[in-house]
């Protein structure tokens, strides 16, 4: 018995790491998502999400100009150290190796930076990650697209003063920031304070000790602030919670405006009535009436194939912004052909095709992505690409927009990047490269 | 066969005294440390080292730390990943305030700032004990991590907290390779671990043996309490203070102090219990039945759709794993509640009595 199990075991091992036989025509891409412990709900939404847009890319056109996509899950828990063993396995999978990873952790992108570059694969850390990675000269494999947690900010602070009525009406305003005690929640807070020093209010910030599940303290101190609003910086069982704390504690929730990872369906479900007229940041829209949306709708989950198990969410926050990921990286990759050829790429070639990426309006159309996304112009100097933040405000029952694209203030934020960057850069005694110099 | 001790005499204490009294077991010691430092560099790839064979070690590290505290010294502690924070962040700051210093002094004096944690942490285990102080170092758990949050000192002021690792430059040979970096934490352990057995066989280790046993009596028979049980701390915090600092400089990279939660203290005890209490061997075996199985799991998950071909969402084999995982543990401890090193002991014990046992 033992003998048999044993070498089934073996079998299998080897089999995973032969990589069995691998077709020639084809893109690996890894999926290192989360589908347990209490980050789930935004693993496995952003993860489905990815690879229901490959699924369909593979049925519809039969992949990127032939190259057919594919990919291979492993699980991080949401953690470095898992994160970094999925990443390994999966860096040397397929015919070229991994085309690009998605840690979908501000953490495990912290630990891939240095790895990534040296195994020439690139980072994209869609809306997470290190902020001052924009500056592509210090970080030639990393690309926090879209957006920055900074670039939010600004975005925010500006929403804020839209609904005072004019930025100049924040002096002497009082605002909290109420964040996840962890590198995500805290890399906001010198962007704050920068701002309130320009703008006149005061900010608070307050930390919830991971997970989040216990909040009265903090909410008693907001409660003695007495602030005009509340940023939540949460991520996972933190926001409901915040949410429900806030009702408890008499806040209005529309006075609570959450970062995009604090802005999802699972987000506020939870909280019930509690989380109604909650505001919340998104670069990505929810919904399936995008064409996009439709084709995976028509050519996944129609032939019962989708990757999410609960197919209400299809559509969702979580599951948008992953094939917004996933629109990204097909893009990436399908602009390295047009230098590289129409055949499966290394990441070296696919690092060419995301920092020379440029989705504009006519090529959203195209992609049937029309306010799912925004526009994106990516460059060795700006690794971010976009920039604008949208906002919506939960109703008890679904997500309405209530904001036109908001650019972010990169008078702000770019100084901050490029000397962040540039810190870095000494530390680690890199010489930043030459944008001019770059084909 | 394999254990026939025919013919070994020994006729003199020194050899009565040696760490392993048993030809055989000489030989398998000299085998096993030759295949990791020869062999396996020239065999593994770079998923192995990276992501399988420094961690195991570092952790394996850490676990022998409390090893020395719990198992050996009888003193509960929840303080591992605190004292391996330490560990990292204050070899950072020494490679950064003081590049001079080589990375091996800045490892030593971040593993001496460790113990001046742990002594401090160490202070009420004179008066409390068992599970009071468990929840005393629980303490130091949360208050280190505070004060690595708070204080922008100890990240330079990062704007996240976060550390970026510098390189490691030892004689001018800069390792940048998995593969060396692996040696340098395989010649690390190997090293302290050598320190540890030796240290555990002398007086010190016997004291603290003696602490563990019953402290009443060992006070009796005239041991120092409070030096005894202090450099316990002291001592623990210095392993796992360089384990931490490994941590950050040869496997991650770049760490948040979220890294070193309590989650991972935890972890390094359930490698204790589950390896064997008070036993070298046992920290090793353990670090690797934790770190490992998961892995081990995940990969045997992912290769059971791949070759038997059944379609199963990747939401409840996830989920499988963490369940056959916890049910491996409890599995363990029912057949051997000392961990696997005395699983390992009883099967030794066989060995040499085999094929006619008594």
């Amino acid at each position: 018995m033992k003998c048999t199990t044993l070498a089934v075991a073996v079998a299998a091992l080897a089999a995973v790491f032969s990589g069995g036989a691998q077709a020639q025509n084809e893109q690996f891409i890894p999926a290192n998502f989360y589908w347990v412990g209490p980050y789930a709900p935004g693993g496995s939404g952003f993860g489905g999400g990815m690879i229901d847009y490959f699924a369909m890319l593979n049925d519809r056109d039969g992949g990127i100009n032939g190259v057919k996509l594919t990919w291979e899950k492993c699980e991080t828990e949401y953690n470095n150290a898992r994160g970094v063993e999925c990443y390994e396995r999966s860096k040397k999978k397929g015919p070229t190796g991994a085309a690009l990873v998605h840690p979908l952790s501000t953490g495990i992108t912290y630990s891939l930076i240095e790895k990534a570059t040296a195994d020439k694969i690139p980072v994209i850390s869609l809306g997470y990650g290190r902020t001052d990675a924009a500056d592509g000269r210090v970080f030639p494999y990393i690309f926090p697209l879209i957006t920055t947690y900074w670039s939010q900010n600004t975005a925010k602070i500006k929403f804020i003063g839209m609904k005072e009525g004019g930025m100049d009406k924040l002096k002497g305003k009082k605002i909290v920031n109420l964040y996840h005690d962890s590198a995500y929640g805290k890399e906001t807070i010198p962007v704050l304070d920068v701002q309130a020093k320009k703008y006149g209010f005061q900010i608070t910030h307050i930390a919830v000790p991971h997970p989040g599940n216990e909040q009265q303290a903090q909410w008693l101190q907001i409660r003695q602030i007495n602030p005009d609003w509340v940023i939540l910086r949460g991520w996972g069982v933190m926001n409901p919670t915040a949410l429900k704390a806030a009702a408890r504690a008499g806040f209005k929730r529309e006075k609570v405006l959450g970062v995009w990872w604090s802005g999802a369906e699972e987000d506020v479900i939870p909280a019930g009535d509690a989380a109604k007229g909650y505001y919340a940041a998104a670069f990505n829209m929810p919904g399936t009436t995008f064409p996009a949306m439709q084709d995976i709708v028509k050519h996944v989950y129609n032939k019962g194939k989708g990757d999410l198990d609960d197919k209400s969410r299809v559509g969702s926050i979580y599951h948008t912004r992953g094939v917004v990921a996933g629109i990204i990286s097909a893009e990436a990759i399908r602009t390295a052909q047009g230098k590289y050829g129409k055949k499966p790429l290394t990441g070296e070639q696919v690092r060419w095709g995301i920092e020379n990426l440029k989705i504009d309006e006519k090529r959203l159309k195209e992609l049937g992505a029309i306010g799912l996304m925004q526009p994106l112009k990516v460059s060795c100097m700006d690794h971010e690409g976009g920039g604008a933040v949208k906002f919506i405000q939960w109703d008890g029952k679904a997500w309405k927009v209530v904001s036109d694209w908001i650019p972010s203030d990169q008078s702000i934020v770019r100084p901050m990047i490029e000397q962040s960057a540039a810190q870095y850069a000494k530390e680690k005694s890199i010489t930043p490269r030459d944008c001019s110099k770059e084909s | 066969m394999l254990y026939r001790e025919a013919g070994q005499f020994k006729t003199t204490y020194a050899e009565d005294q040696q760490i392993f009294p048993i030809r055989q077991d000489r030989i398998a010691m000299g085998v096993l440390l030759i295949f990791a430092f020869v062999v396996v560099p020239l065999i593994a790839d770079q998923y192995w080292f990276s992501a399988i064979l420094t961690p195991f070690l570092i952790l394996a590290l850490a676990a022998l730390g409390l090893n020395i505290l719990t198992g050996y010294a009888g003193q509960l502690s929840l303080g591992t990943a605190a004292f391996m924070a330490v560990g990292a962040f204050m070899t950072y700051n020494f490679m950064l305030r003081m590049p001079w210093l080589g990375i091996v002094p800045a490892f030593v004096l971040a593993g001496l700032c460790a113990a001046a944690v742990g002594i401090l942490f160490g202070l009420p285990s004179l008066r409390i004990k068992g599970f009071y102080l468990a929840v005393a170092t629980l303490a130091c758990q949360f208050f280190v991590l505070w004060v690595l949050q708070r204080f922008g000192w100890f990240s330079n002021h990062s704007a996240s907290g976060v550390i970026t690792a510098q390189k490691i430059v030892i004689l001018g040979y800069e390792f940048v390779s998995p593969a060396s970096k692996y040696l340098l934490t395989l010649a690390v352990v190997a090293v302290m671990a050598l320190a540890a057995k030796n240290l555990m066989r002398s007086e010190t280790g016997r004291a603290f043996m003696a602490v563990r046993d019953m402290d009443v009596a060992a006070s009796v028979i005239g041991i120092r309490m409070m030096q005894t049980k202090l450099l316990a701390f002291a001592i623990s915090s210095f392993y796992c203070g360089v384990a931490g600092a490994l941590y950050a400089f040869c496997y991650l990279g770049t760490v948040e102090p979220e890294a070193f939660s309590l989650d991972l203290s935890f972890r390094v005890l359930f490698m204790i219990i589950v390896g064997g209490v008070g036993s070298i061997l046992g920290s090793f075996l353990g670090a690797a039945f934790i770190t490992l199985l998961p892995i081990v799991l995940s990969v045997f998950s992912a290769g059971f759709s791949h070759t038997t071909g059944i379609e199963i969402s990747h939401a409840v084999l996830s989920n499988l794993e963490l369940i056959v995982f916890g049910g491996l543990i409890i599995f363990f401890l029912i057949v051997e509640p000392n961990g696997l090193a005395r699983l390992w002991q009883i099967t030794k014990e066989k060995l040499r009595l085999w094929p006619f046992p008594h």
